[in-house]
């Protein structure tokens, strides 16, 4: 009891408003460098990510060291190697792309690296080739490209192992889909031609 | 994330079953798939550790020959032709060690059919498996078309598209005849009237 009331009469410290109080005092979201005297390393704004708006068309690189959205347009190549970079439903980007993940609602023309993740949603298209760890495509989305998944390499075991590892089976994986009842079409009749 | 089931039919395939037989042989094989990406396939294939290149063949034959005039008369314009090779088959010699062609061949015009076919010899390493599904019902004026997608081993997910005019029908003289210089054709007649096809390389 007493401790409750303690903690009542002491001051409280600050604490940093809400991303959906900031949007409601419309707080600028801008992505120029700040006036500080010490550099900046991380950008974790908590407005959001930093936002390229629909009507914005960039041609060059992007280098970033915080989230980006994109709605515009760019052309040239994005880097954001360990933030989210996510191409809006009105984004148009002609671009090779690295980052740790990628949100794909637009459309994307190029070739895509991620660390971690890529998710192609509903609507969105994506010619290119995709190299990345994890990948996410949602029905009615269009993809054309090649598609190589990069496991992580486990770190080495301080103890030898006893067997190799057995070569992975696909199975119904996170991605697949779950248990569905099967209708056999039934084979009616085989046949082979060898030459 | 798992797939939306609705509006997905099953079926159980040998062909799909032979074809999976061959993934099994190393990791880090490359396989084309011309149904188009979803997550099931994607999952399917890189959880054995090969690498996969999507396409969805019906929409670039459509982007191709099928904004104005008729689908199967443009399949002999040479330059439709030349642009749709060029988008869809401009792989490097023997580049794959697999392809999933689905039913899309029906739809082309003998001689564009002629075309990519040799195109998919070209592309596929020698001993590389391919696995195509022919309509084989002669009296048949339009067919359903579906989305694929691999469940499993030797399961399918069709995902019902719309109707479309096939561009001939092939019995099982036809089809040999059709990938003759392949080293092997392996028929599996289903009792849905469909010619799953395992050709060898």
């Amino acid at each position: 009891m007493w401790n409750r009331r303690k903690e009542e009469e002491t001051p409280s410290a600050f604490t940093p408003p809400l991303p959906s109080q900031l949007a409601k005092e419309g707080i600028p979201m801008s992505t120029l460098p700040s006036r500080t005297s010490e550099p900046v390393q991380e950008v974790n704004r908590p407005g959001g990510p930093a936002v390229l708006g629909k009507s914005v068309i960039v041609k060059g690189q992007i280098f970033g060291r915080e989230d980006l959205t994109i709605d515009g347009e760019v052309e040239g190549t994005v880097e954001l190697q360990e933030h989210r970079l996510t191409i809006g439903p009105n984004g148009k980007v002609a671009a090779t792309v690295k980052a740790r993940e990628v949100v794909v609602l637009g459309t994307l023309h190029g070739n895509v690296e991620t660390r971690d993740k890529i998710m192609i949603r509903k609507d969105a298209k994506l010619v290119g080739d995709i190299r990345t760890a994890r990948i996410e495509i949602e029905d009615g989305a269009y993809f054309k490209g090649n598609i190589d998944i990069v496991r992580e390499q486990p770190k080495a075991a301080p103890a030898p192992a006893a067997t190799p590892a057995a070569a992975p089976k696909p199975q119904a994986s996170a991605g697949a889909p779950g248990s569905t009842p099967t209708t056999p079409a039934l084979a009616a009749g085989a046949g082979e031609v060898k030459r | 994330m798992a797939p939306s089931l609705t509006g997905f039919e099953t079926r159980q395939s040998h062909g799909l079953d032979q074809f999976c037989s061959s993934l099994e042989d190393r990791p880090g094989m490359y396989i084309l798939d011309f149904a188009g990406a979803s997550q099931s396939t994607v999952s399917f294939i890189t959880n054995y550790g090969h690498r996969l290149y999507s396409d969805d063949f019906i929409h670039q034959l459509d982007d191709c020959f099928g904004r104005e005039g008729n689908f199967f008369e443009n399949q002999s314009n040479p330059l439709l032709t030349s642009r749709f090779l060029d988008t869809s088959l401009d792989f490097d010699e023997q580049a794959f060690d697999g392809a999933l062609v689905w039913d899309s061949l029906q739809f082309l015009a003998p001689p564009l059919l002629q075309t990519v076919v040799g195109c998919l010899h070209q592309i596929l390493k020698p001993g590389s498996s391919l696995l195509a599904m022919f309509h084989a019902e002669e009296r048949v004026d339009e067919m359903q078309t579906f989305s694929y997608r691999i469940h499993d081993h030797k399961t399918i997910l069709l995902g019902s598209r719309y109707r479309r005019k096939p561009a001939q029908i092939f019995n099982n003289r036809g089809l040999e005849k059709l990938f003759q210089d392949f080293a092997s054709v392996k028929f599996f007649l289903t009792r849905d009237h469909l010619r799953e096809v395992i050709v060898r390389r």
